[in-house]
């Protein structure tokens, strides 16, 4: 079997509760216990859980953004907790896609420079010209019209800056990106494109995705394998296919028996 | 081709917001009269109608133009020792605006960089800036000044000096409150997944945002160093008694408030709307340039 693009052994998590520098015990508490996933290269793998069940913090850790108390994360054989703080090579080809695109997108940074900034850090585009006619063609292939990379985040609507936050992702070519909750908050028809859009990028750029969501219709018609989080376990993980055919788990039942029936909104995916 | 459109949909050139900086009715008022002022310290040489210094005890105590006893020529009056209050006035813009543009930049800059680093790197930084704010705020800030300027020696420096030690807390304060919050926002994350380095984010992403309270403030900062230097002027701790200034105007019209109040109205009206002219400029610019604002 090839080498996982992402990898982690034993990953444990804890959140220091303490508050207090100088108080008597350093208080944490544990939200991931012994987490082992692997997402392969180009795979679509989506994570589930109730709320608190730590989906996020696995997120966070899988980009090296919350450290690992116990175990490790790997990226393509890299441990990521022995990468100096500045792996710029490494940081291009994990990338997020946020929960709330207003927060997530600089407010007084026009959509051109939240664009063009990070593929000219990375050598991307040699020059502004070069970002310029990249940032053009992500808003193309993004469907967005070229007025707004003069336009600054809150002059769009909600859904142009979620496109906004994808565009600013995909434009490094990463190998890997995590979207956390993304499509919370839409209605189901914009929710429908941009899972198309995710979709149909992971293809050509060949990137791996990790879908974090509490949808579960979502994440059955979007990925191919699926890890079910609970608790800051994982209780159940394989094919989509397989875990709703037969889930294994009374929690994955549980989970699959509050889908509102009739699952509206996956047809659409199939292709 | 793309790339000739997408540099031409994306440019937003300075043109569009000096003009829309232009329109708004704060910026034309309170930087104009702030203009007029810098035309004033810069040209006092020739446009004030007599030198400062000149006495002439015949003409003591004259009332402005169009009181009765008025001699033409001295359009504002002249003080006790027959000095014309205009051309004082006049000559008494240059400390004025140079203390308030050299110590506003100077307290702005310190407590900018002071509060930036402590608000976003927090731990250690931190503490000690926070402390040392807390100590700064403790001590009323007229007294420091006049201590300070008492121990440095009196002089344009000194009250710079005092000006920029007293508030640059007034900028540190405010921006690593700022500063904290803004490093809660999802972009800040996102810019760290991005690969920008923390000092590139501190400067790129995070001083963007937090330059536009530093901007209220560093007008509000124009306006009270002008104040503090005409205290100090007042008290006799700012610059030699042969250089004219507001605050010596002050104290001296106090003086003769009865037989000639118009040595004492001039300046303090000159300083009343000095303080409100940067305040107006500072909150049009605000209102006129900053993206976020813009209605
Ligand atoms: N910064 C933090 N400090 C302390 N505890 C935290 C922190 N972030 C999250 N937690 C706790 O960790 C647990 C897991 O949180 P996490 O955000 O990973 O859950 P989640 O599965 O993403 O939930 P949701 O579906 O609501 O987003 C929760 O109990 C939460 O209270
Ligand atoms: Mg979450």
């Amino acid at each position: 079997m090839a080498e996982p693009l992402v990898e982690t052994r034993g990953l444990t998590v804890d959140y220091a509760t303490g508050r207090s520098l100088r108080g008597p015990a350093n208080a944490s508490t544990r939200v991931l216990r012994g987490v082992d996933i692997r997402i392969d290269a180009g795979e679509i793998v989506g994570i589930v859980g109730e709320s608190g069940s730590g989906k996020s913090t696995l997120g966070r850790a899988l980009l090296g953004l919350v450290p690992a108390s116990e175990g490790q994360v790997l990226f393509a054989g890299h441990p990521l907790n022995a990468q100096p703080d500045g792996a710029l090579a490494l940081r291009r080809h994990m990338q997020m896609i946020f929960q709330d695109p207003m927060s997530s997108l600089n407010p007084r940074h026009t959509i051109r420079t939240i664009l063009t900034r990070p593929i000219l850090l990375h050598g991307i585009a040699a020059n502004q010209a070069a970002a310029d006619a990249a940032a053009a063609a992500v808003l193309d292939r993004v469907g967005l019209p070229l007025e707004v990379l003069a336009r600054y985040p809150h002059e769009l609507s909600g859904g142009q800056r979620q496109r906004i936050g994808i565009a600013r992702a995909v434009m490094l070519r990463p190998r890997f990106v995590l979207a956390d909750e993304i499509i919370s908050g839409q209605d189901v028809s914009t929710q429908a494109r941009v899972l198309v859009l995710l979709k149909e990028l992971c293809a050509e750029i060949g990137m791996a995705l990790a879908f974090i969501s509490h949808d579960l219709s979502v994440i059955r018609a979007l990925c191919h394998r699926v890890y079910v989080l609970n608790g800051g376990v994982v209780v159940e993980e394989g094919s989509c296919e397989a875990v709703f055919a037969a889930p294994q788990h009374a929690y994955t039942r549980a989970l699959i028996d509050a889908i509102p029936l009739p699952v509206v909104g996956t047809g659409w995916l199939a292709a | 081709m793309a790339d000739v459109t997408a540099a031409a949909a994306s440019r937003r050139t300075w043109q569009p917001m000096i003009s829309a900086a232009l329109r708004d009715p704060k910026v034309v008022v309170g930087g104009g009269f702030i203009l007029l002022l810098i035309i004033l310290a810069l040209g006092a040489d020739f446009i004030a109608p007599h030198d400062p210094l000149a006495q002439d005890l015949m003409l003591g105590s004259l009332p402005p133009a169009g009181m009765a006893g008025a001699e033409s020529g001295y359009w504002m009056g002249t003080d006790d020792l027959g000095r014309d209050v205009l051309s004082r006035f006049i000559h008494g813009t240059r400390v004025a605006l140079t203390v308030a543009f050299v110590a506003a930049t100077i307290a702005a800059l310190v407590g900018t960089v002071v509060g930036l680093l402590a608000g976003y790197f927090g731990g250690w930084i931190d503490v000690v800036v926070s402390r040392l704010i807390e100590i700064w705020m403790a001590f009323p800030a007229v007294l420091l000044s006049i201590l300070i300027v008492a121990i440095l020696g009196s002089g344009v420096h000194s009250v710079i000096i005092a000006i920029a030690i007293i508030d640059w807390t007034r900028f540190a304060r405010v921006v690593r409150a700022e500063t904290m919050a803004q490093r809660q926002a999802d972009y800040v994350t996102a810019s760290t997944v991005l690969g920008f380095s923390r000092l590139g984010i501190l400067a790129g992403e995070i001083l963007p945002n937090v330059l536009w309270v530093v901007l209220g403030l560093f007008t509000l900062e124009l306006g009270l160093a002008v104040v503090i230097e005409a205290i100090l002027s007042f008290v006799g701790l700012s610059v030699s008694s042969d250089t004219p200034t507001w605050g010596g105007m002050i104290a001296q019209g106090r003086g003769i408030i009865y037989q000639a109040w118009w040595v004492f109205a001039l300046p303090l009206a000159g300083l009343l709307a000095t303080v409100l002219a940067f305040n107006q400029l500072g909150a049009g610019l605000r209102r006129s340039l900053d993206p976020v604002m813009q209605r």
